[in-house]
């Protein structure tokens, strides 16, 4: 059963188009990741998802609720975990859980239980007493989660959840998540921008220019690209490079001093290789494709590449409707 | 003694079904809105000193060093101080009932109005929560400066100070919504500020805190019969004043009400005016804060 279902979405600020028409379903208990450069259009997309916004045209449902006819029931039933910290940091982690049970409507009978269970999942029972200004990011981050929980919804919102925070810290982010998964019935939607982020997802959408390029699990996506990255060092690297090209009819070229090539299933072209290359071979690797090579061969370019010229367009949107 | 108590066992969740939306629901959530503004100001005692500093100035420094100027037209027997203590109490409150407000433009800053415009309850419910703890907390304040009365010689007569109480808590009230009106539109906090100290300044100045309402020049007469704060000081004033042994002179003197074109406004229109005021301006924060993007 799909638990979030998208109809030829599209959002426009004045003449920026920020979501192009785009088509998707989630699958309920998916991981499912919205992956792709700063301003291709996941957060626009999540705040329509979110009822923060409303479609410029199309249809959204979540939870088999429409976002815009039945706002307040779609957000009975979604957690929302944002980019940047929406704590009262005068708060005490538990005072921020409570007034978030007030605002939800959580039954005073189950509260107690629930906010103990949802501290202890982020390991921050210990912590509750204290303000949320003595907190560190991770601690803020991970508190973000609980509280997006305690009211216990169907799908679980993460935009860009491990943003800002070191990388120690964002491994034990994806550790709370995936423990969530085995003790929650949850779906869980998250944007990211980060590549080896997205390889913990069910399945993935790749969005770039407000249209989803790409969308299948994370290994379908790396199949569909094909082709392994090989690279070797040679005693005679020019020589190789050569014969790679006259003898196997491939692209060849060296990257970070290595001999660096693209060829279907590695693995068995190795063996090939070292019987029919003419010159000496001294070590050898085989890659799989990344999910950069998948974005690459999406959009024709890097994610980061992507990053530089989409902020112009974001600089465009922000000094006609300013930050929100 | 040994204190065992099993926590919950994380495999199984706590199934938590959250109801439809109702208005005691909706009731809820005014309620939390309107504690967290008093567990913040709880937190924040340097806060509630501050906001004393002013008044306290205005009331005795201010006043004590111009009673020897202003004792030549105050009837005998009445000091200046008292004169100008409800006009002073009322400011005790303008500042912080703004302030309470600004929090708003704060929350947005800091991303916490977000948790807040995403969760399953009515706007209004958030802003009148907002509002009503903006005024509850200026109205502490304000009672912070009521214990001073005596010293104005004011009596605590517990009539009077109920009264004054009430009054503040109208006051605070209208003020606060005025500032969530403000904060919806105003997103930058210096901007808020800003604007808002521009405003209030000429609000205490033309309100007749300091001056009495009659034998005005008529530029002066209509700005301060403009001023909503004019409504609220005055019958501040006559609480005061009909709680001290004065002459019906010395009482026409110095607290002769408000005048339209020499026709007396009731008291209580007076006080309905500010309330009907408060509460167009909340209906407009309300309004504000439905817009979605």
């Amino acid at each position: 059963m799909a638990v979030v279902e998208v109809n030829k979405l599209t959002k426009r600020y004045g003449e920026v188009e920020a979501v192009r028409g785009i088509d998707f379903e989630v699958e309920a208990g998916e991981t499912f990741g919205f992956l792709g450069p700063n301003g291709a259009g996941k957060s626009t997309t999540i705040k329509i998802l979110c009822t923060l916004a409303d479609p410029t045209s199309g249809s959204a449902r979540v939870a088999g609720h429409d976002v815009v006819r039945e706002r307040d029931t779609v957000r009975r039933n979604i957690g929302l975990v944002f980019q940047d910290t929406t704590l009262d940091s005068y708060l005490t982690g538990e005072q921020n859980l409570r007034f978030h049970a007030d605002l939800y409507g959580v039954p005073k009978s189950a509260y107690p239980g629930r906010m103990r269970q949802v501290l202890e999942m982020v390991g921050l029972w210990d912590r509750r007493e204290s303000e949320v200004a003595t907190y560190s990011g991770g601690m803020k981050r991970r508190l973000e989660i609980a509280r997006g929980l305690l009211h216990a919804p169907r799908v679980l919102f993460l935009d860009e959840p491990t943003v800002g925070l070191d990388p120690q810290t964002r491994s034990s982010i994806w550790e709370y998540i995936n423990d969530l998964k085995q003790r929650e019935d949850i779906t869980i939607f998250l944007t990211t921008h980060y590549m080896d982020e997205a390889e913990n997802c069910d399945r993935i959408a790749i969005i770039d220019h407000g249209t989803i390029v790409a969308i299948d699990t994370p290994e379908a996506l790396k199949a569909s690209v094909g082709k392994d990255r090989v690279q070797i060092s040679t005693a005679d690297d020019e020589a190789a490079i050569k014969s790679l090209r006259d003898h196997f009819d491939l692209d060849a070229a060296t990257h970070e001093g290595l001999v660096t090539f693209s060829v279907a299933s590695g693995e068995h072209f190795v063996p090939r290789l070292f019987a029919e290359l003419p010159v000496a071979i001294r070590s050898v690797s085989v890659a799989r494709p990344t999910l950069d090579d998948v974005f690459m061969s999406y959009t024709g370019k890097t994610i980061r590449d992507a990053e530089a010229t989409i902020g112009d367009r974001n600089r465009l949107i922000a000094t006609r409707f300013g930050r929100r | 003694m040994t204190l065992t108590t099993e926590p919950p066992t994380l495999t199984d969740a706590i199934r938590v079904a959250v109801p439809e939306r109702s208005l005691r629901h909706d009731m809820r959530a005014v309620s939390i809105v309107w504690r967290r503004e008093l567990i913040r100001f709880k937190s924040d005692r340097l806060r509630a000193i501050t906001s004393l500093v002013q008044p306290v100035l205005f009331l005795f420094v201010l006043g004590t060093g111009l009673s020897r100027l202003a004792s030549r037209g105050m009837p005998p027997g009445v000091d200046f101080r008292t004169f100008i203590y409800p006009g002073v109490l009322a400011m005790s409150v303008l500042f912080t009932s703004i302030f309470s407000a600004a929090s708003i433009v704060w929350d947005r800053e800091f991303g916490f109005l977000r948790e807040m415009l995403v969760a399953p309850v009515r706007r209004w419910a958030i802003v009148v929560g907002k509002c009503l703890g903006g005024a509850t907390v200026a109205t502490f304040q304000g009672i912070i400066f009521l214990a001073l009365a005596g010293v104005a010689h004011v009596p605590y007569n517990p009539v009077l100070l109920l009264t004054l109480v009430g009054e503040l808590l109208l006051l605070s009230f209208t003020l606060t919504a005025f500032g969530v009106m403000m904060a919806a539109r105003i997103k930058q906090i210096q901007a808020f500020m800003a604007l808002t100290q521009m405003f209030v300044m000429p609000l205490f100045f033309l309100s007749g805190a300091l001056y009495p309402l009659n034998g005005l020049p008529a530029w002066l007469t209509v700005l301060t019969r403009i001023d909503p704060l004019t409504y609220i000081v005055d019958p501040m004033r006559h609480a005061v004043f009909s709680h001290l042994p004065v002459s019906p002179v010395a009482l026409n003197a110095l607290s002769p009400g408000i005048t339209w074109n020499g026709w007396l406004v009731p008291l209580g229109l007076s006080l309905a005016m500010v309330a009907v005021m408060g509460i167009a301006m909340l209906g407009i924060a309300i309004a504000e804060f439905r817009k979605t993007e």
